[in-house]
């Protein structure tokens, strides 16, 4: 089976620091896969690369089979890569609606236009209204995003990406800083993604990790420690020391 | 709820932000009807007219793109210069000056935008002061086309549509100029509230996201410069063809900054904050020029610093105050 997404031997150096050092990845396509490492391993900087927020200093990214190391974002995300950020990333004067409507109308090629309107184009409504209803942002599609809870902007921040229609996604830490009792929500609504999108989860948090992943890649120092099932690495004494064993006495 | 009614919501929701205020109705109403109520009036309200026009080029720029410019003035002059020039050359019809004025603007702008979209907000500050500087020191050394400092003279302007003669009033001048604003304006007013200005406000709002949400954050800020630089063309043609002489004062940094001015007060980002900001700004000009002819611009300064130190909000809360209420009157009367 060919990779949704895949890495070949990248790397990224900041001046004389290596953050990203010949990291071979795959993706397989509907994974449940989940990156993790400790603080400083160079997931987000790996992830940045992946998104074209960052050009890796060399080694070659491939969504699909296609080549897509030197595209712009904008251009990934039209071919079906979409991502979430650590630090929400949301339009602070729009509405849950506005932000939804806008990736949908970029999706489905409006933005160019400056004489549509949104309301009279049905694909556009129907399809917001969708993204909307999945996410349960209904009852706060009116409200602008910047007075809304925490908990909620996290869900808008997923269900944003998730409105690009992407067939690969990724989830910068998506329970970063959401209280416990609105973790299980945002978690349910991870696991409620659909089949065919391939997830990869860049987390923190060990117990989503065992509970969301059906496989688990570990990064220390930019390079890929180890890489298996959940129960593998729980194992692997190499990443226990590295990591969980570190993870064990905070 | 059912889908089909929950589509119903959206689509409400989504049409709200296009929906006509019966504020705006009585604005716009107000304007021509300034006509008749000042007569004596009409060569101020002409200068309003333009000025409003060229503000509203600013807002779309920095109130939708949030892109800072000191040298505004650059597409002012130079749509001056072009609708001047065809006058004297080629043709006198206003409408075809326009057009040029228009075009020469907005070539401007998509030719410079490379420049600008680079950078920080300092970074712009510093890219338009300096093309607006490049320009004014090209008019003035190319005396033999654009009159250098003695301005371009000779303009001769045909009749408006080839019925309405300038005159010395300014009944014609102003009527057009509030026209092509009025007309001007409604296409702005599509624009933002399309899908394109959408994505203006996301890039504003958070370009990272609106990157990864698809956007090609640069190209809709280049088209987004490219058709205020041609706004700010119109208000230049207008101005030379309503005043028939274009000087190089059109390409003075004074333009520029006074704009700014105009849209701090009016405030950015709503379309009208420039219409506003216009009016309050050529009334306060127009106001403290003629009770102290020699030192207007000293309260426009103090007015400025204790505006933008707190009157701000006061002011602006208080014009939302009246505009809502005037609106739910409007409802009231409505149903």
């Amino acid at each position: 089976m060919s990779a949704a997404l895949q890495t070949f031997g990248l790397c990224k150096s900041f001046g004389g620091i290596t953050a990203t050092d010949h990291v071979d990845f795959a993706l397989a396509k509907g994974a449940r896969h989940a990156l993790i490492g400790p603080n400083g391993a160079g997931k987000t900087t790996f992830v940045n690369q992946l998104t074209g927020m960052l050009r890796p200093s060399s080694g070659r990214i491939e969504l699909m089979g296609e080549d897509i190391t030197a595209l712009p974002p904008e251009a990934r995300v039209k071919r079906g890569l979409a991502r979430t950020f650590q630090i929400n990333q949301l339009f602070a004067t729009m509405t849950p609606l506005e932000m939804i409507a806008l990736v949908t109308s970029e999706r489905l090629g409006r933005g160019r236009s400056p004489f549509r309107t949104l309301d009279r184009d049905a694909t556009l409504v129907a399809e917001t209204a969708e993204i909307l209803t999945r996410f349960k942002l209904d009852d706060i599609m009116n409200r602008p995003i910047a007075t809304l809870p925490y908990g909620r902007r996290r869900q808008i921040e997923i269900a944003a990406a998730f409105a690009a229609r992407p067939s690969v996604l990724l989830l910068d830490e998506p329970a970063a800083g959401v209280p416990e009792a609105e973790r299980r929500e945002l978690m349910a609504t991870v696991a409620a993604l659909p089949e065919d999108v391939s997830v990869l989860l860049i987390e923190h948090d060990m117990d989503l990790v065992f509970r969301f992943a059906n496989r688990i890649t570990v990064l220390v120092n930019g390079r890929v420690l180890a890489e298996g099932t959940p129960e593998a690495m729980a194992r692997d004494p190499a990443v226990r020391a590295a990591y969980l064993g570190e993870a064990a006495h905070v | 709820m059912s889908a089909a009614a929950f589509e119903a919501r959206v689509r409400e929701a989504l049409r709200a932000g296009r929906r006509w205020y019966p504020a705006e109705f009585l604005f716009w109403l107000a304007a021509f009807a300034a006509f008749l109520l000042l007569p004596g009036q009409l060569l101020l309200l002409n200068e309003v007219a333009i000025l409003a026009l060229f503000a509203l080029s600013l807002d779309l720029v920095l109130g939708y793109a949030g892109i800072v410019s000191l040298g505004h003035a650059a597409f002012l002059g130079m749509g001056a210069y072009a609708a001047g020039l065809l006058a004297r050359h080629v043709t006198a019809d206003p409408l075809a000056g326009l057009a040029c004025g228009m075009a020469a603007a907005g070539l401007l702008g998509l030719a410079t935008s490379p420049l600008v979209l680079r950078g920080s907000d300092l970074t712009r500050l510093m890219v338009t002061l300096g093309v607006a500087l490049i320009l004014y020191e090209l008019a003035n050394s190319f005396a033999s086309v654009t009159g250098g400092a003695d301005g371009l003279q000779g303009i001769m302007m045909a009749p408006v549509l080839g019925l309405f003669d300038f005159d010395l009033f300014g009944r014609t001048a102003y009527l057009y100029s509030l026209s092509v604003l009025f007309l001007l304006f409604l296409v702005a007013r599509r624009v933002v509230g399309s899908p394109f200005g959408l994505s203006l406000r996301a890039i504003r709002d958070n370009p990272l996201r609106a990157s990864a949400s698809g956007v090609p954050n640069g190209r809709r800020l280049a088209a987004v410069y490219a058709l205020a630089a041609a706004y700010a063309g119109a208000a230049g043609a207008l101005l030379a063809q309503t005043t028939q002489f274009v000087s190089l004062d059109v390409l003075d940094f004074h333009r520029s900054a006074d704009l700014m001015l105009v849209l701090i007060i009016g405030g950015a980002g709503y379309l009208y904050g420039g219409l506003v900001g216009a009016i309050a700004f050529k009334l306060l000009q127009d106001g403290i020029a003629s009770l102290t002819p020699q030192y207007w611009m000293f309260w426009i300064g103090l007015f400025l610093v204790l505006f933008v130190l707190g009157g701000r909000e006061v002011i602006h809360g208080a014009v939302r105050a009246v505009v809502g209420r005037v609106a739910r009157f409007g409802r009231g009367a409505a149903r």
